[in-house]
């Protein structure tokens, strides 16, 4: 089950964050901090599953903007990563300027 | 009044600031144009404000007082504003405020319109905060709108009817009957929510689960058709058409297959078919082909089906996407207990994948490379893992130490193989190895008798070089003190080691005097040095040097050691050698219990006829210690490893004997009597002997009165019985219990007499039980 959803620069500013499991709002902070953290951390070479607390971690980078979703291990990693894919073409097929918003200075 | 930003602007102005504070002022100051707004603005312009304020709130800023607009839009009868309306509800309103409650009308009311986009978003809010009131409420309402024609609604409300069924469970009877003729649709949406619902009812009751297994057939027909169908632009990702389906539909069969025979059955040529067709060259087949591969083994499937399974992992493996390499080493994690064959076919694969650079690759392909070790293949992985145990990085070396020590102590081909292991990892790892490591490696030469000098020798010359590992220069420490004569023999085993006494004396003293040293290992090297005073045959000057400095160091420990070890020099110098002997073989048991047994009886075959000499000080113990004190009961069991902790609280006595089978003594016309023996552990010259008395006849035993007699050397006491009644036809019995103390092993013998009334007459009966076993006095 998908546990919380999130959109993170790369300086670290949450753009959006979805969570379907209520956590307090100071947690978040410190959740959101800890996990971009361990994303930004990672080179391009590594394998986009990071394993944190009791959650799996599944990202993929957009430019300058990381997508980030917390799952359970009831979860197909692979296709938690496609899904993220296909939320930001869906994004893209809406919004038609995603794009190029995404390459500027979010 | 000055008129209001629109959005686009106000997110303008915002993005425009250059610092927080003047973000948090503009903010600020349209916050107060809202709130005036809201109070008494223009109605139409509401939504406006309130999409102003969520915008605002999506930046992290309080927005609460916008709760009620929320539901004064929600009831306005424009689209527009109950556009926005929704919108905030579902950000601003949660289950914790009452203000929720408010709404339920109003979905109410536009869930029954038949305006499409208004019953979308009326169902997409419920599906996002509706609470158990709420959803209990609605419910019959959400279920009317899943079953009319028109797609959009009815997929949102198969979302919603999901959320409604994980808040409010008992709801799933009012959701269960719809779901098989919605399997029958053909738009994707309403499939994929119906598969999401079906898996929420099987979840939460069995009785769902039996239910839904008669829609397996269905299910493997809709896969079959997505398969097999070609490219298909409205639903194909990257040529697979409708991955996700395809996902959802596996785990759904996964739940229903899960040990049901006949279920799997029917998915085994369907998950075939899908494995061998599925395109893998883009991520989105091969997400379809790992949640294929993650429903074989979960459900009942054929051996040909599984090893295929495995097949399948071990060519992802070899796949160069780190991904796929990763839920590759996960899934084979989970097969390696239950398919470990299968499993070991790709060991070379996974033992790559331990040079991997990547933390999250190494981690599981370390794990999986400790299940892989076996008995044939010990001697290969503990090289490859003892090579990666030097390069890897730190978080994972704890890990890497522990799992090959554990690996050598289950699969050890020679005792030698194992020494040379565990002295490896505690070279390389010291610092990483668990606490248990030093007195397993203590245990372990201890019993290795014709180690004693190999290891001996190693260990010196690994302490020589090295006296920062803790672990390590515990057990080098403990070994040069109890072996150290071997050191400077000649040993044919290694190389010729030209070894002084004198540096032998000062690498210990070394020890001691170190920084890097812990507290327990000083109390190691000081022990370990007075124990050389006996071994080694130059003279004694330079340690009892070194142990009267110590008698008035800091640490008490080691002050109390160096005190009494003083003592011993002085006073109590002829004890001195017997004291500090040798340590007896340890035999090498398994579990705890084998250790204590084996121990004990260790300990009862050579008798020490003196009790000093036997008592080895278990050196590590404050509480027992005193040279001096050698009045120690013969029953205490000398431990013989020091360091061996769980060897503190072993039993004082011998192990119970093996129990004295009972002896029935007495039998008439119905009435029985019969013995049972118990010798308690801590007392080995009690006997307790506890007398049954049955009756299994037509008539009541009454007034029933035992009396026992026994030889002069031996004492007997008779506790009062449980009663004098035995009721007829087996009711319960009379128990009695007798004491009896044998210090001198005396032969027992046992007089008895009874006497009671038993159908209508009273018996008395004298007898001499005639085969006690012999066990109950010996």
């Amino acid at each position: 089950m998908i546990k919380f959803f999130l959109m993170v620069n790369k300086q670290g500013q949450t753009r959006l964050s979805k969570y379907y499991e209520h956590v307090d709002i100071n947690r978040r902070t410190l959740l959101e901090t800890e996990v971009i953290k361990s994303c930004l951390s990672r080179s391009s070479e590594q394998c986009s599953f990071i394993e944190y607390k009791d959650f799996k971690l599944i990202y993929r980078q957009y430019a300058a903007l990381f997508i980030v979703v917390g799952v359970n291990d009831t979860e197909n990693e692979m296709a938690i990563y496609e899904f993220i894919h296909n939320f930001v073409e869906v994004l893209d097929e809406y919004f038609s300027r995603v794009v190029s918003l995404l390459t500027e200075e979010w | 009044m000055v008129s209001s930003l629109k959005l686009h602007d106000l997110i303008e102005e915002i993005r425009g600031a250059k610092t927080q504070a003047q973000e948090r002022e503009v903010i600020q100051k349209e916050c107060a144009h809202i709130r005036a707004s809201f109070r008494d603005g223009d109605p139409l312009q509401r939504h406006r404000q309130l999409a102003k304020l969520l915008y605002v709130h999506m930046l992290g800023y309080p927005a609460h007082f916008g709760q009620m607009e929320c539901l004064k839009l929600i009831a306005s009868p424009r689209f527009i504003d109950k556009r926005v309306g929704y919108l905030g509800a579902m950000l601003l309103l949660d289950e914790r405020h009452d203000a929720h409650l408010l709404i339920t009308n109003s979905i109410k009311n536009d869930l029954s319109q038949g305006i499409q986009p208004v019953q979308g978003l009326a169902l997409c809010t419920l599906g996002t905060m509706g609470s158990a009131e709420m959803c209990r409420d609605l419910a019959t309402e959400v279920e009317k709108l899943l079953l009319q024609p028109g797609s959009y609604v009815r997929k949102k409300a198969i979302l919603t009817a999901v959320h409604m069924v994980r808040k409010v469970p008992e709801l799933s009877d009012i959701f269960l009957p719809p779901c098989a003729k919605l399997l029958r649709e053909h738009h994707h949406g309403i499939l994929l929510g119906t598969i999401t619902l079906i898996m929420e009812l099987c979840e939460r009751s069995p009785a769902a689960l039996r239910h839904f297994r008669k829609v397996v057939p269905k299910l493997v027909h809709i896969l079959r058709t997505l398969v097999t169908t070609g490219y298909s632009t409205e639903h194909s990702i990257s040529g697979v058409s409708d991955p996700f389906l395809q996902v959802q539909i596996l785990r759904l069969l996964r739940i229903l297959g899960r040990n049901h025979e006949e279920s799997s059955e029917t998915m085994n040529d369907l998950l075939a078919q899908v494995a061998t067709n599925t395109d893998t060259s883009r991520n989105a087949g091969s997400a379809v082909l790992f949640e294929t591969v993650l429903t074989i083994m979960d459900i009942c499937s054929a051996a040909g089906l599984r090893v295929l399974a495995v097949n399948i992992l071990g060519r992802f493996l070899l796949n160069s996407d780190k991904n796929i390499r990763y839920v590759a080493l996960t899934s084979l994690l989970r097969l390696v207990q239950s398919d470990h064959s299968a499993v070991q076919r790709h060991r070379p694969t996974v033992v790559e994948c331990l040079q991997e650079s990547d933390a999250s690759l190494s981690r599981q392909a370390l794990e999986l490379s400790l299940a892989l070790v076996n008995n044939s293949n010990v001697r290969a992985m503990t090289q490859e893992l003892q090579a990666f145990l030097e390069s890897c990085p730190p978080d994972l070396r704890s890990d890497c130490a522990s799992g090959i020590l554990l690996a050598a102590e289950r699969f050890a081909p020679t005792r030698r193989w194992h020494i040379d292991t565990i002295l490896h990892v505690l070279t390389t790892a010291g610092t990483y190895v668990r606490d248990d490591a030093v007195a397993n490696l203590t245990q372990l030469i201890g019993s290795a008798q014709e180690l004693h000098a190999y290891s001996v020798r190693r260990l010196y010359q690994a302490l020589v070089e090295d006296i920062s590992q803790q672990p390590l220069v515990q057990v080098a420490a403990w070994c040069i003190g109890e072996y150290g004569d071997f050191l400077l023999e000649n040993c044919e085993e290694t190389e010729p080691l030209q070894v002084e006494e004198e540096e032998v004396l000062a690498l210990l003293e070394k020890v001691l005097q170190s920084p890097m040293s812990l507290p327990a290992t000083r109390g190691y090297a000081l022990t370990a040095l007075m124990k050389l005073s006996t071994r080694l045959p130059g003279d004694t000057n330079r340690i009892r040097q070194v142990v009267s400095i110590y008698g008035s160091c800091l640490d008490v420990e080691l002050q109390q050691r160096a005190v009494e070890y003083n003592v011993l020099f002085q006073k109590y110098d002829h004890m001195r050698a017997a004291i500090l002997e040798k340590m007896p073989l340890v035999e090498h048991g398994g579990s705890r219990a084998d250790e204590e047994a084996k121990e004990s009886r260790e300990d009862t075959a050579p008798v020490p006829t003196e009790p000093q000499t036997s008592k080895l000080l278990d050196l590590l113990d404050l509480l027992h210690e005193a040279p001096g004190d050698t009045q120690q009961p013969p029953s205490l069991t000398p431990s013989p490893e020091g360091a061996l902790v769980r060897f503190l609280d072993l039993p004082c006595a011998p192990p119970p004997p093996a129990p004295i089978p009972n002896l029935k003594v007495f039998e008439r016309e119905g009435v029985q009597l019969h013995l049972s023996f118990t010798r308690p552990p801590g007392t080995p010259a009690l006997l307790l002997i506890t007398v049954t008395t049955t009756n299994s006849s037509e008539d009541e035993v009454t007034h029933f009165i035992c009396q026992a007699a026994v030889p002069k050397s031996i004492q007997l006491q008779v506790e009062a019985p449980s009663g004098n009644t035995v009721p007829a036809r087996g009711g319960p019995p009379i128990t009695q219990l007798f004491r009896i103390f044998n210090p001198n092993k005396a032969p027992l013998r046992l007089k008895l007499r009874l006497s009671y009334n038993h159908s209508g007459q009273s018996v008395q009966e004298t007898f001499e039980v005639n085969n006690l076993p012999v066990k109950t006095w010996q």
